[in-house]
């Protein structure tokens, strides 16, 4: 077993980062996700591990640096906020043209606009359905806790150069401002740069005499050319579809009704079900932990099982419209949502799903 | 019959003068006729093979008529979003230091766009090398005009001439530049005559040799024609860049071993 720590997501997204061989770190301070590059310069891992850690003049900047460090084939990373990660779309957008595979880890805040700092998750929309311009996606993983945290970062860059994309960890200020234990892995070396140009062929790291030079780029001018771009990241996209899937089911064995919920408000519908249980409703819990691929099918099993679903998002409604897609219409499904900034607490779930789905 | 001027009897070593560097792909540049990116390139790539770090070596290219440097320079390369190259080209820089880096960028790149990345790569010191050209006009979307482009000068979105107090003024960022203390090298240049583009390629071994050195950024400004965008042949642009870019832009050394140089009054 790993060392044991009592650690804010936020610090344990930075420890994970170092602990997984991470390369480079470029950032940019904004609330409340601060404590990432805080923590990561207190830490000194340039002296740990020989990690780079630099503050970027903006998100622009700091996106940009992933991209040129990602295109070296070198382990990279950034985390933002909202606003933040809203300067990164078109950098992100790059990124999974040239197929760069890097880490952004957004600790959402309310919105829209300048918004509020307090946690949301009110991002669902740009990290699933792609965010920036063009046909792409990134693989998004969303913990619920502060050691998924830290899980996801080594998740992360595992996927992210498996399939030579970007990766984005869709949290929340609660998640990167609580404080919980956790188990973190042990120190997984950084590769060398023999290892880098070994096992990144595709990388613009200098040309040897003995290869073409290799280019970086999302552009091809012919047209022909560029839609066989787009139909390999269509095929890339496809293969973490069948794939990737990772989803968590809480008490659904017996369940009439489900609550559908990702990151945080899945903590709060966990004691929400004690509550209702209590009250004798048997409802359980489907937590989808990638959020692109979605548990298209595994949602669908267990929600054609149910009388009825609430979906519960710190949003408007976003994701309930991939439940809605991935269910069908033969089940009721619902969306409770706090917003700007505010979490629901777990009689307010239990109130939503007495008036929408039991008593409507 | 025998063909004494056959390719293979040119090429013999002893009936060489002059090549082309190896390091140029062999493949037709995307530029206009009389267009200077050409010459920069070749001199850029004379440099490394002379040095021979080509295999340490990364470019980042930029968006505007040079996007596609990558297909005609035979090195490890990266095309970078608008204006973006010196925050790709720090994060190679830091991630692969014992490596050579520069970032290869027009004027509404490096000055327009990318002001805030070029500024803050400069101040922070990089040991990189950027090579700036400026032609005073968006070259590749078709003539618009630049944070470059002199007071009074036509462009698509200037057509009656550079009005200064709606336009505002033309930025002399390498000027700029070379105030702030990260930044060790600054030159301006030109590749219009054999006299001008050998002082280039000497500015450039000049940067190259100073990264090995880790000094800071060097800067090399090559002020250029744009023929197709000026709407002149390349003979009239280069006279006109000579009489008018060059009062504005002049020639020579702006900074050197981290000291600016005196220089006379240019003209406003």
């Amino acid at each position: 077993m790993g060392e044991l720590r009592l650690m804010k997501g936020n610090e344990a997204v930075a420890e994970a980062a170092i602990r997984a061989g991470c390369d480079g770190y470029f950032g940019y301070p904004i609330t409340p996700q601060s404590e990432v590059m805080e923590y990561l310069m207190a830490e000194k891992p340039f002296e740990r591990t020989g990690m780079v850690v630099l503050q970027a003049e903006s998100e622009v900047a700091a996106i940009n640096m992933l991209y040129g460090g990602a295109g070296t084939g070198k382990m990279v990373m950034t985390s933002s906020s909202s606003p933040g990660i809203s300067l990164m779309q078109e950098g992100i957008s790059y990124m999974a043209g040239a197929e760069l595979p890097a880490l952004i880890v957004n600790i959402v805040r309310g919105g829209p606009g300048l918004g509020t700092i307090q946690p949301s998750q009110a991002d669902y929309f740009q990290a699933v359905k792609g965010g920036g311009h063009g046909d792409y996606k990134m693989l998004v993983l969303a913990p619920a806790s502060v050691q998924e945290m830290c899980d996801h970062v080594k998740l992360g860059f595992d996927k992210a150069y498996q399939y030579r994309t970007p990766v984005m960890i869709l949290s929340d200020g609660a998640i990167g401002q609580m404080m919980e234990k956790v188990v973190l892995f042990d120190q997984i070396p950084r590769r060398t740069d023999a290892e880098v140009i070994e096992q990144c062929p595709w990388a613009s790291n200098g040309r040897p005499a003995t290869r073409d030079h290799n280019i970086i780029t999302s552009l091809d001018l012919d047209p022909a050319g560029q839609e066989r771009v787009n139909l390999k990241l269509q095929a890339k996209y496809k293969l973490m579809e069948q794939n990737e899937v990772l989803y968590e089911e809480i008490q659904c064995e017996d369940a009439e009704y489900l609550f559908v919920a990702f990151g945080l408000s899945a903590r709060i519908c966990q004691k929400a079900i004690d509550l209702a249980r209590a009250k004798g409703i048997k409802v359980g819990l489907f937590r989808p932990i990638t959020l692109f691929p979605f548990p298209v099918i595994e949602v669908s099993n267990v929600g054609n099982h149910v009388k009825g679903i609430l979906v519960v998002e710190m949003n408007a409604g976003q994701m309930i419209e991939d439940v809605k897609l991935s269910v069908g219409c033969k089940v009721k499904i619902e969306h409770f949502g706090r917003f700007g900034g505010i979490i629901p607490s777990p009689d307010e779930v239990v109130r939503a799903l007495e008036q929408q789905i039991i008593g409507g | 019959m025998e063909d004494k001027f056959a390719k293979t009897e040119i090429h013999k070593p002893e009936n060489i003068v002059y090549k082309k560097s190896d390091l140029m792909v062999d493949r037709p540049l995307s530029y206009c006729p009389g267009c200077g990116h050409g010459t920069a390139h070749r001199m850029l790539m004379e440099v490394l093979e002379e040095m021979n770090i080509q295999d340490k070596t990364i470019g980042v290219s930029p968006v505007g008529c040079s996007v596609l440097a990558y297909d005609f320079l035979n090195i490890d390369m990266l095309g970078a979003a608008h204006g973006r190259a010196p925050a790709l080209a720090t994060a190679i820089k830091r991630l692969w230091p014992d490596h050579f880096v520069f970032t290869y960028q027009g004027d509404g790149d490096l000055a327009a766009i990318g002001t805030a990345e070029t500024i803050h790569a400069c101040n922070r010191g990089e040991n990189i090398t950027i090579i700036f050209i400026n032609n005073g006009i968006y070259g590749m979307t078709g003539g618009q005009m630049a944070p470059t482009t002199l007071p009074g000068m036509r462009s698509s979105t200037s057509p009656y001439g550079r009005d200064v107090p709606t336009m505002g003024h033309p930025l002399k960022i390498t000027e700029l530049v070379a105030q702030l203390p990260g930044v060790y090298y600054v030159t301006r240049q030109s590749v219009h005559t054999p006299n001008n583009v050998r002082k280039t390629k000497k500015a450039m071994r000049k940067a190259f040799e100073l990264q090995k050195e880790n000094r800071g950024v060097c800067f090399i400004e090559i002020v250029s024609n744009c023929n197709s965008g000026w709407k002149m042949t390349p003979v009239q642009s280069n006279k006109w860049m000579e009489e008018n870019m060059f009062p504005f832009y002049q020639l020579g050394d702006i900074k050197v071993d981290g000291k600016l140089i005196e220089k006379k009054e240019t003209v406003e």
